[in-house]
């Protein structure tokens, strides 16, 4: 059975704008007050899905041996985001696990994210919207059911995909055989309470476990079409270059090239291999045109407090005024380029025939793909289908995916499907890489030891601005990146006074979305520095932080974490056999973060033994994907902040392999990580990125107490 | 030129001009293998762990002339659904996998170094297994490596029985 035509009814509408959207429609020019308003709203407003839903046969195909098919707007990159849809539409399907698949909507169906996947908004933008769209198409089957069993609705008793009334028994696939036309319920059926969910809330082994386990090809670099040629495209390795021509006769000449490619920006080789395309585009003589021979040095001093433009973010109080007195407190902070290191490399296969195209990739951004690869082709949007896959990583490395487009145009050229892939160099020196942050704190104590007036100027590059995600004007409109903000507020709500300035400056190179944006780099700092003044004020660095903060609900879901992860690791604020225990507290898109890290200086190395993480996402779908979650973020943040570093050399970004970039392996990664969740509220809130939060201030907190020294710079070093 | 070598028990001989080729592109594109991972092309990531007479081996890094004769395991080889083996047993029973890019070529490097150390330490787990994991499983995965070591000891060896 495939999809059922519906008579069209829009009382599911929720959402359906995003929180970009509802800015948008503001006034253009806001005052600062009002865009602090703006941007406040940004930092606290529920998550909000982007996209269709109001029709649930975009969203379920039933089949003839009674499986339900979720189309999956969201692509599944690691988080186990397959799983969790399927939980939630499984319970209000009535049905049991092992009859739900989870496939990737392709565009063809109509089931497009209007944004992305990305912000660690799937599960909660789609927790109510898609339990609904699950309900009601049980209650369309339901209707059908009655009819045909020819017994009211509510003798019917539903379970596992079957319907049964007066002993006669129906599987949804015999209810829906046949049905062309299905009437949407007048009313939007009643959820099920939590408590009688039976996959929700439940530690359900990940879907697509065993396709992960056993080497199945499922990646955007697995897909093939018949005939497929490699292609390959000169990338430049200098910042700043643009293509000015190409000298091409080496390369014609190379074995296996069936053709070059020469477009207005870029020059591409097609051969019948990997290898042949390789080695035939590294036989291409490429002028750049290179301005400027960029080096670190210069890059730090871009990233300073002062530069660019600012926007005041948060504001209580006067800080100006108590911060210009006597027993002020300055302490400054930076964070690096940070890449995305996702192990599977950018890569795209493309067919473009006369009057279509058919992409398969690894993209973060159905959408947004597809509209790209349309305006490069001249075609409508309905012409080109975007086929995602499984994504060897994500990272928000795959919000842009402007290969599609080369390969497309290669494909054009040769008249046949394209495949084309970076290799490694290539993504090291063509990244969207994590921007690096300069930090001002300030503050001073009052007499009782607590904070007075506390200010956080932070500097950073474009994480939010210049991403195809977001309209161009929306820097303007609120004067802030909605990205280099993440977790550069205040949130110990009592202290009197309070500023938050965000600088934004424009980098040489491409600078975007990093898991989690600003949030490791900002709580770095502000915990950081909330430590400092602590150990200035004598007090215990726990009660410190939590005397500060006020008991609205937000404050008491902050202090509820904090307690959790101070009790669960057994906190002392103290050096035991040459380990020190370190804390520190975020909150990101709601989400509060708490953790307590045991760290050692073995051999000169700092060494982390244990992580306790204390995490309130509100309603958790599946906990074992939310603690893999947490486990995962934990050690990639520790893994950015004690090794990851890019620099800048005679105009070019280094390093561009694994290993000279260093990163958190096995041997580092601590052996015991400790994940308490707590349900501070009824939604289901953010999960991926939160956990990323404290970290690198948990663990630079702990090496303060071994050395007595401040580490003011991410990645943590000793010397 | 023409090479034949054993992989996944079953005989092959491929024709290819360039014997440098890197035997990962003979297993992914000619013989269409696509378990194995293509991550870095410069044996540094550990994505393309494959065994080549029972040693792990880098296959992004390892010229196809010199797979002549050899036997060679891909994940498609290891085990099945129906019959895991120890190692991918144990990262079931563990849930290991995020994005699942890095995985196969972590088991096959845990299967390599359980079959050289049965009863890992962990610090002979931080010496061999040095492959990366951008999702970091590393905690899960270094209690799987554990779980497929008792795993594998319990499986009754058929020659010796």
């Amino acid at each position: 059975m495939g999809k059922g035509k519906i008579s069209r009814r829009t009382f599911l509408i929720r959402g359906g704008l995003s929180t970009i959207g509802v800015l948008a429609v503001g006034t253009y020019v806001f005052r600062n007050a009002l865009r602090r308003k703006a941007l406040k709203f940004v930092d606290t407003t529920d998550a909000l899905y982007v996209g269709n839903t109001n029709d649930p046969m975009l969203w379920f195909e039933i089949t003839k041996n009674n499986t339900i098919i979720l189309h999956s707007p969201k692509v599944e990159m690691g988080q186990g985001i397959f799983t969790g849809l399927a939980q939630m539409a499984a319970d209000e399907l009535e049905i049991s696990m092992d009859q739900i698949k989870v496939v990737h909507a392709s565009t063809d169906s109509g089931n497009i994210d209007g944004l992305s996947t990305g912000g660690s908004l799937s599960i909660a933008g789609l927790w109510h919207p898609l339990r609904e769209l699950a309900a009601v198409t049980r209650e369309i089957i339901k209707a059908e059911a009655a009819a045909k069993l020819g017994v009211e609705m509510r003798y019917l008793t539903v379970s596992n995909g079957t319907l049964t009334a007066n002993g006669k028994t129906m599987s949804y696939a015999e209810v829906m055989e046949g049905v062309t036309e299905w009437t949407l319920p007048e009313v939007s059926p009643t959820l099920k309470q939590l408590k009688d969910y039976r996959f929700i809330g439940k530690p359900i082994p990940r879907i697509d476990l065993y396709d992960k386990v056993f080497g199945k090809p499922i990646f955007g670099m697995d897909a093939e079409m018949p005939n497929m040629l490699y292609g390959a495209v000169v990338r430049p390795d200098r910042i700043g270059a643009t293509f000015i021509d190409a000298d091409t006769s080496d390369a014609e000449q190379m074995p296996g090239v069936v053709q070059i490619v020469k477009e207005s920006d870029f020059v591409g080789v097609i051969a019948h291999s990997y290898m042949e395309a390789e080695n035939a585009k590294n036989a291409i003589k490429v002028n750049w045109k290179v301005e400027r021979h960029w080096q670190s040095k210069d890059i730090e001093d871009l990233i300073k407090v002062g530069n660019g433009r600012s926007q005041i973010i948060q504001k209580e109080g006067n800080s100006d005024k108590v911060l210009q007195e006597d027993d002020v407190l300055t302490m400054a902070f930076t964070s690096p380029i940070g890449a995305h290191a996702q192990l599977e490399p950018n890569g795209v296969v493309a067919s473009v025939e006369a009057d279509r195209a058919t992409i398969i990739i690894s993209t973060q951004v159905v959408g947004i793909t597809r509209k790209e690869v349309a305006e490069c082709l001249g075609f409508r949007e309905e012409q080109v289908t975007i086929i995602p896959t499984y994504l060897g990583g994500g990272f928000g490395r795959r919000l842009h995916t402007p290969h599609a487009m080369q390969a497309a145009l290669m494909s054009k050229a040769i008249g046949k499907p394209i495949k084309y892939f970076f290799n490694r160099k290539e993504e090291f020196q063509n990244d969207m890489f994590r921007p690096p942050t300069h930090h001002i704190l300030k503050a001073k104590l009052n007499d009782d030891g607590l904070i007075e007036a506390i200010e956080h100027q932070v500097s950073s590059g474009d994480v939010a601005h210049n991403s195809p995600i977001l309209p161009h004007f929306v820097l303007p409109l609120i004067g802030a990146d909605i990205g280099a903000i993440r977790g550069a507020y205040i949130r110990y709500s009592r202290i009197p006074n309070q500023k938050v300035v965000s600088w934004h400056v424009d980098l040489p190179f491409a600078t975007s979305w990093w898991r989690s944006l600003g949030l490791l780099a900002n709580t770095f700092a502000i915990e950081s520095f909330m430590d400092e003044l602590t150990i200035r004020s004598g007090k215990n660095p726990v009660h410190f932080r939590l005397e500060q903060i006020h008991d609205d609900e937000a404050g008491q879901r902050l202090k509820a974490v904090i307690k959790a992860a101070v009790k669960t690791s057994g906190y002392q604020d103290e050096v035991r056999n040459g380990r020190a225990m370190g804390f520190a507290a975020s909150v990101d898109s709601g989400t509060p973060c708490a953790q307590v890290v045991e760290v050692s200086i073995d051999d000169n190395h700092i060494k982390v033994h244990k992580v306790t993480c204390a995490l309130d996402p509100g309603v958790v779908v599946n906990p074992d994907q939310v603690r893999a979650q947490c486990e995962g973020a934990i050690i990639m943040g520790l893994s950015a902040s004690l090794y990851e570093r890019m620099y800048v050399k005679d105009g070019a970004l280094y390093p561009t392999v694994y290993g000279p970039y260093e990163m958190a392996l096995m041997r580092h990664a601590p052996k015991d990580i400790d994940v308490v969740l707590l349900q501070g509220m009824d939604d289901a809130g953010p999960v991926g990125e939160p956990p990323l939060g404290p970290i690198g201030a948990a663990i630079g907190n702990a090496l303060r107490r071994l050395t007595g020294r401040r580490y003011r710079n991410l990645p943590l070093s000793l010397v | 030129m023409e090479i034949s070598f054993t992989i996944n028990n079953l005989s092959q001989t491929i024709e290819l001009e360039d014997g440098q080729t890197p035997l990962l592109w003979v297993i992914r594109d000619i013989l269409d293998l696509k378990g194995t991972k293509f991550g870095c092309g410069m044996a540094a990531c550990g994505a393309c762990t494959i065994h080549i007479d029972g040693e792990a081996v880098r296959a992004c890094s390892f010229p196809v002339e010199m797979a002549g004769g050899k036997h060679i395991t891909t994940i498609e080889g290891l085990g099945t659904p129906e019959h895991p083996h120890p190692v991918q047993q144990a990262w079931i029973d563990a849930i290991v996998p995020q994005c699942g890019y890095c995985q196969p070529g972590f088991i096959m490097a845990t299967a390599a170094l359980l079959n050289k150390i049965p009863n890992p330490t962990d610090e002979d787990i931080d010496r061999n297994i040095i492959n990366i994991c951008r999702c970091a499983t590393y905690y899960r995965m270094r209690k799987a490596i554990h779980k497929a070591s008792q795993l594998q000891s319990q499986t009754v060896n058929p020659l010796k029985s």
